[in-house]
């Protein structure tokens, strides 16, 4: 199994001058830690379908958990540009490395930061912020995957508690988390937010077994039997199906930028394995068939990578609209898919060992193109913004 | 315990080396320069553990203009105090442990540490000319440094041993590979960084001893050639005939 990593970072459009000097130290730090901490074990832990909880901390060191929450709650003040190159790291190693982060990130932290109260935010943040404590964040539900307005989890007003009945299913992080951030419909039918606790009781979270894609992450159900939730679990500062989309916009662009990750390590072993495979007493990348599909793969990577800049330029403004995101989301998972499948061929029959990491990135890239939005759902949105038909239903 | 390290760029062992004016510079368009890592995981990060064991401060000083503040920005995320630029372009060895000892000479410094060599130019002059100028010992190489109270005991590797060196601070040292493991800067640390004081001192009047009339890369690498090993005839028949060795 590969536990080296030879990765170096491409830039064929000089994209490192648009970004600051600190940016550029907290992207090479990530890839440091990533290269000496998580590299060597990540394919082993792949393979064994098992989380790696050792690296917790160090992804709180990094700065990944909540990299643009202010400093005041403990995370890093930083912009979404740098929010981004270190999604961009973490998924250049794993998928699931990244999924983890971009959970407690932007959809447990972020709406515990814009939703909650004063009080939430510090018993929470803090402990977030270093991986002491983590989360995750429950929408979807066995019959509600696309269309999560329909959710059937609901609570009612008990006077002292909310009672919390229903279940959530493939939520990443939920067999470890702490807590749970939990969308559940009122008894007059409308959206909220509640922090479900471990420990709670009725309250379970069964893993998923047999995945084939983000092995290194796991994912679970979240079961809530006549949960009694303390009514100061609620986020009282926003309802509606708009309170978790919300969430979903900050996430999807953390993926936009960790798919480029995805597919500059694909490329980056491409590229390497091109160079030193000898057929024909050449090495293949001698070929003008292998040349064409590294060629295309540096062009889609670059294309992405200018895509990606500008939306972080935009959200850094507060302009970045969410058919903006899905426009990138959606380009940079299909644009890594597809040079992760090409990658494979050019490493042959070594390119489906875990001797290099393609393969895995191919069967992670499977759930990050179905999840935060399906591919389909998200030219639905686009569609709806160009024409201003929405043909959801 | 007031420590300072000297610290320096380099470029990214994967630069791709290649040469301008007449192969008389060095091309630095495109290259990514890091820390020279025996300035950064040895020197500089063996000086913080002395400062958090006995206290102290470090200060890091860099002999460049203003396209080193990254390189400086870094071992300041690592955890240095503080950091000296000296604004000078550093031309040859003398020139840059001139302007190091001028800065150094007044400010009572018990250490001085710097790499053994940077990974460009692999000189290794610099820590024993600043000595050399404040009048103080120097131990170039050591690969171990342990302090107790003033005294310093050192290891330094030596063909088929280890020799040990004691001495009394102040004194200027080099180090080599083992004296520290590396340190990767976390976000607090590179936080901390964006507030940390970073002063410009105007470069002394000086001039290089020495100039550089050109440089050449080495001979591309030979082709490799596997031999099985179940094969030691063809090895031999290959060394003999082929490379004409034995
Ligand atoms: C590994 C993994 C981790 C996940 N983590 C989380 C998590 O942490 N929290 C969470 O809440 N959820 C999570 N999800 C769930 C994920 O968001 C959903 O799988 C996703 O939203 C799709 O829902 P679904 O699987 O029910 O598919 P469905 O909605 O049933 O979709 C099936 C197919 O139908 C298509 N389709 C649906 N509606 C339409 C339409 N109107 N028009 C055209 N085509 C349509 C879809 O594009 C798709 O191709 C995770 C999923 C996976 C695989």
């Amino acid at each position: 199994m590969a536990t080296s990593d030879r990765f170096q970072a491409h830039d064929f459009y000089l994209m490192d001058e648009l970004l600051s000097e600190e940016h550029r130290l907290i992207r090479e730090s990530a890839r440091a830690w990533i290269k000496k901490d998580v590299s060597p074990i990540i394919e082993d832990y792949a393979q064994r379908a098992e989380f790696p909880k050792q690296i917790l901390p160090g992804l709180g060191e990094i700065g990944a958990f909540g990299p643009y929450i202010p400093t005041e709650y403990g995370g890093s003040g930083l912009d979404n540009i740098a929010y981004g190159l270190i999604m961009q790291e973490l998924e250049r190693c794993d998928s699931g490395v990244r999924s983890t982060a971009s959970v407690q990130s932007s959809l447990v932290m972020y709406p515990i930061w814009k939703y909650g109260n004063e009080e939430q935010r510090q018993k929470y943040l803090p402990k977030l912020a270093t991986g002491e404590m983590m989360g995750c964040f429950g929408l979807t539900e066995p019959d509600y995957g696309s269309n999560p307005g329909g959710m059937i989890t609901n609570f009612k007003d008990e006077g002292d508690y909310y009672l919390l009945n229903g279940a959530k299913m493939w939520i990443s992080n939920s067999p470890f988390a702490d807590i749970a951030v939990v969308w559940a419909k009122n008894e007059a039918g409308r959206i909220h937010g509640l922090i479900v606790e471990r420990g709670m009781e009725g309250f379970s979270t069964p893993e998923t077994h047999g995945k084939w894609s983000l092995r290194a992450s796991a994912t679970g159900e979240l079961v809530f039997d006549n949960v009694k939730v303390p009514k100061a679990n609620l986020l009282p500062n926003k309802s509606g199906l708009g309170a978790p989309l919300g969430c979903l916009d900050s996430a999807r662009y953390g993926i936009a930028w960790g798919a480029i990750g995805a597919a500059m390590d694909c490329y980056d072993s491409a590229v390497r394995y091109s160079k030193e495979r000898i057929q024909f007493d050449k090495p293949i990348g001698a070929f003008q068939l292998i040349q064409k599909k590294l060629a295309e793969m540096l062009t889609e990577i670059t294309k992405a990578q200018m895509l990606t800049w500008r939306l972080g330029v935009l959200k850094n403004e507060g302009r970045a609209t969410t058919a903006q995101i899905s426009m990138a989301k959606r380009n940079n998972v299909e644009m890594a898919l597809n040079i992760a499948r090409e990658a494979r061929q050019i490493h042959g029959g070594m390119g489906i060992t875990g001797e290099y990491p393609i393969m895995r990135h191919m069967m992670n890239l499977e759930s990050v193109v179905t999840y935060e939005g399906t591919h389909d759902i998200h030219l639905l949105i686009l569609g709806f913004d160009i024409t201003g038909i929405p043909a959801f239903k | 315990m007031k420590i300072l390290v000297l610290i320096s760029k380099a470029p990214d062992t994967t630069t791709k080396i290649s040469f301008t004016d007449g192969d008389t510079k060095f091309n630095d368009q495109g290259v990514q320069f890091v820390v020279n890592p025996y300035d950064e995981w040895y020197a500089l990060v063996r000086a913080l553990e002395l400062k958090e064991a006995n206290g102290g401060s470090v200060t890091i000083l860099t002999v460049g203009d203003a396209t080193n503040d990254p390189v400086i920005r870094k071992a300041l995320a690592i955890g240095a105090d503080g950091a000296v630029r000296i604004d000078a372009q550093p031309d040859d060895a003398y020139q840059v442990a001139y302007q190091i000892a001028e800065y150094a000479k007044d400010q009572n410094y018990d250490l001085i540490l710097g790499g053994k060599e940077t990974i460009d130019y692999n000189g290794g002059q610099v820590p024993g000319m600043v000595a050399s100028l404040l009048n103080l010992p120097f131990v170039s190489n050591a690969s171990k440094l342990d302090m107790s109270g003033n005294t310093a005991t050192m290891e330094r590797d030596i063909q088929g041993g280890v020799e040990l060196v004691e001495v009394d601070t102040p004194f200027v040292l080099s180090a080599a590979k083992g004296m520290a493991e590396q340190r990767i800067p976390n976000m607090r640390g590179i936080m901390a960084a964006r507030s940390k004081p970073l002063q410009v001192v105007p470069a002394a009047a000086v001039d290089g001893l020495t100039s550089v009339s050109s440089y050449e890369l080495p001979p591309a690498k030979a082709e490799v050639r596997i031999v099985d090993a179940d094969n030691p005839e063809e090895l031999i028949d290959l060394l003999h005939n082929e490379a004409k060795m034995i």
